[in-house]
């Protein structure tokens, strides 16, 4: 069977910089992935060159063993909570229900099933009785929280969420975990770019390192050891552990 | 129709498709393009009234859209460049463009009637005078035709695109991996402000347009928090702003585009100071009565410490507040009252000292429990 992520010789540069060199990977179905790495390793430019997102100067992509153009609705993303104008005027059940956009495709808008499955998402994240409030009323965790019903509402196979974890609260930190695992074990793959190499062997189970380059990807236990991320980290990580 | 009603229906499509073009560009944070782009387009403008050799409205439509969308990718193109910021790219683009356009009129129109005072500051008072004829039949002003237009133009785009403006510019990140071309759609929106720019012209000239495209909707921004209520608001606050900036303008015998803008301005003032919830004053009388609630609770919770304590006798006298809690005589004063007022702090006692009542003292566990 053909992995959900298949990414070859990937490289992206800014003005002749290389930030992402020569990336390799393969995560196998069912994943619950983390991509570690220091900052500037080129995290979520992963994650955004596989999506299309950012110019790549070489490399073949492959999600299902297609282009990403051709499988877009089997694919659900959650950009950064700080990559968004959270002052839109707009309410938390207007932006779970944009992740339906896809699906919809043009011109089509959404209606009343929409609108009950928004509803659904919201309640699995412990959000339904925020679904009327103005966005920009809501706390980070509460941000990231929509967020991660908006993806659910996605109902894709496989999952790119970038730092989903950043500036959130224990509360919601735990209940993202929930999600994410739950949804590894509906059968789905999950890529998450995750600073905290503290939780990361307790949340993931396949782990990415990167800096620029892929340094090691795998099954937590063979991959997260200290050898890889002494390789990934250079001298921090005795300063890290 | 009366030449009157055909100078207040012109102005206030104007304002209507120049809000609808607006909403999404003050959304997106990009109100200083609608200055560029009005601005220069008139390069655009003189080259397709030169090709099609006199004051063409297609002809202009589409060398001004074609200005337009060339203003928009220059400055993206400079910023990209990361030389100079985007602003300072939109600084150098228009400029040139429009000295672009006033040497070219000055080549190729300096026998020919194209009023630049007209291009500037608008000719709405002769609206009803141009009138648009095919085979002989009179159709009426062409510049109820060609703002109607607009206006038919712009609500047909919002109406179609809404889901995928609105997520692209939310969430620009989320619309590209969904498929939603945010580029196409983000020179589509551009088009839209360019041609609607040069609509816009014939209501109040090319530099009062922008205050109709921009005013509206920061207005109704001042007022709703919902996207549908806020296309409706812009349109209702440039219909209003056109219609009692004519009057205006008729009844003190000055110029209609300058007083339509005036009028506008003054609309988000008021709205400015007096909106419900996010005006200036609601905001203050908000900011007010948290203070006291704060200055009350500070003073529950200071007696509740030191109520018992040996430094009782000083801590708990009004005047100590002054320089134990940084506060005026006059603060001091009110916090006490109120406090005594709504029951919590029993009037000052023969040793002077201030004591908390049974409620006061539950309220003071309470905050100090938050």
């Amino acid at each position: 069977m053909t992995n959900p992520v298949s990414v070859r010789d990937l490289t992206v540069a800014y003005e002749e910089k290389p930030v992402l060199w020569d990336a390799d990977l393969e995560i196998p179905a069912g994943s619950l992935a983390a991509i570690i790495g220091p900052n500037g390793a080129g995290k979520s430019t992963l994650i955004k060159a596989i999506l299309g997102l950012v110019p790549t100067a070489a490399g073949m992509v492959r999600l299902f063993g297609e282009p990403y153009a051709k499988v877009r609705k089997r694919v659900g993303y959650v950009p950064q909570r700080g990559s968004v104008d959270w002052d839109f005027p707009t309410s938390v059940l207007d932006v779970v229900m944009m992740g339906m956009y896809g699906r919809l495709g043009w011109v089509r808008r959404p209606g009343k099933a929409e609108r009950e499955r928004a509803r659904e998402c919201l309640r699995e994240v412990g959000m339904e009785d925020y679904a009327g409030r103005q966005i920009s009323q809501l706390s980070g965790g509460q941000q990231q929280r929509v967020f991660l019903a908006r993806a659910l509402a996605q109902d894709a196979d496989l999952y790119f969420m970038d730092e989903p974890f950043a500036g959130v609260d224990a509360t919601t930190e735990r209940a993202i975990v929930a999600i994410l695992k739950r949804l590894r074990d509906d059968g789905k793959t999950v890529l998450v770019v995750h600073h905290d190499l503290q939780t990361a062997p307790e949340y993931f189970d396949w782990a990415v390192l990167l800096n620029v380059r892929v340094m090691a990807s795998g099954p937590m236990a063979a991959t997260f050891t200290p050898d890889n991320l002494q390789r990934t980290y250079g001298g921090r990580i005795a300063f890290l552990k | 129709m009366s030449p009157e009603f055909v100078i207040a229906l012109t102005a206030a499509l104007a304002a209507c498709a120049c809000a609808l073009a607006g909403v999404f560009l003050v959304l997106r944070r990009m109100a200083l393009m609608a200055d560029a782009i009005s601005h220069a387009i008139l390069p655009g403008l003189v080259a397709g009234y030169w090709m099609a050799r006199g004051p063409n409205v297609v002809a202009g439509f589409l060398g001004a859209t074609a200005a337009g969308l060339l203003t928009v990718w220059l400055t993206e193109a400079l910023t990209r460049s990361r030389r100079v910021k985007e602003d300072t790219a939109i600084g150098l683009v228009f400029p040139a463009l429009f000295a672009l356009g006033v040497l070219l009129v000055s080549r190729f129109f300096s026998n020919v009637h194209l009023d630049t005072d007209a291009v500037l500051f608008g000719e709405i008072a002769f609206a009803p005078l141009e009138t648009w004829r095919i085979g002989g039949r009179d159709l009426g002003p062409t510049a109820l035709w060609t703002l109607g237009g607009l206006t038919a133009l712009n609500a047909g785009f919002l109406a179609l695109f809404y889901k995928e403006l609105k997520l692209s510019t939310f969430d620009p990140g989320l619309a590209a991996a969904l498929g939603f071309a945010p580029v196409l759609l983000h020179y589509g929106l551009m088009g839209m402000v360019a041609v609607t720019t040069v609509g816009g012209f014939t209501a109040v000239g090319a530099i009062l347009v922008i205050a109709l495209i921009i005013v509206p909707p920061v207005t109704a921004s001042l007022l709703t928090d919902r996207l549908p209520a806020l296309v409706a608001l812009s349109v209702a606050v440039g219909v209003a702003g056109a219609l009692a900036g004519y009057g205006l303008a008729a009844f003190w015998d000055v110029s209609i585009g300058g007083m339509i803008v005036t009028v506008l301005g003054a609309l988000f003032g008021a709205t400015l100071l007096l909106a419900p919830r996010k005006g200036l004053v609601a905001q203050a009388v908000r900011r007010a009565r948290q203070r006291r609630q704060f200055a009350r609770e500070a003073l529950l919770v200071h007696l509740a410490t030191h109520e018992g304590t040996a430094a009782e006798d000083r801590e708990c006298r009004p005047a100590h507040l002054q320089e134990e809690l940084l506060w005026t005589a006059a603060m001091a004063d009110r916090a006490v009252a109120e406090a005594q007022s709504a029951g919590l702090v029993a009037p000052v006692d023969a040793e002077g000292h201030l004591h908390l009542t049974d409620r006061g003292r539950e309220m003071a566990a309470e905050v100090s429990r938050k």
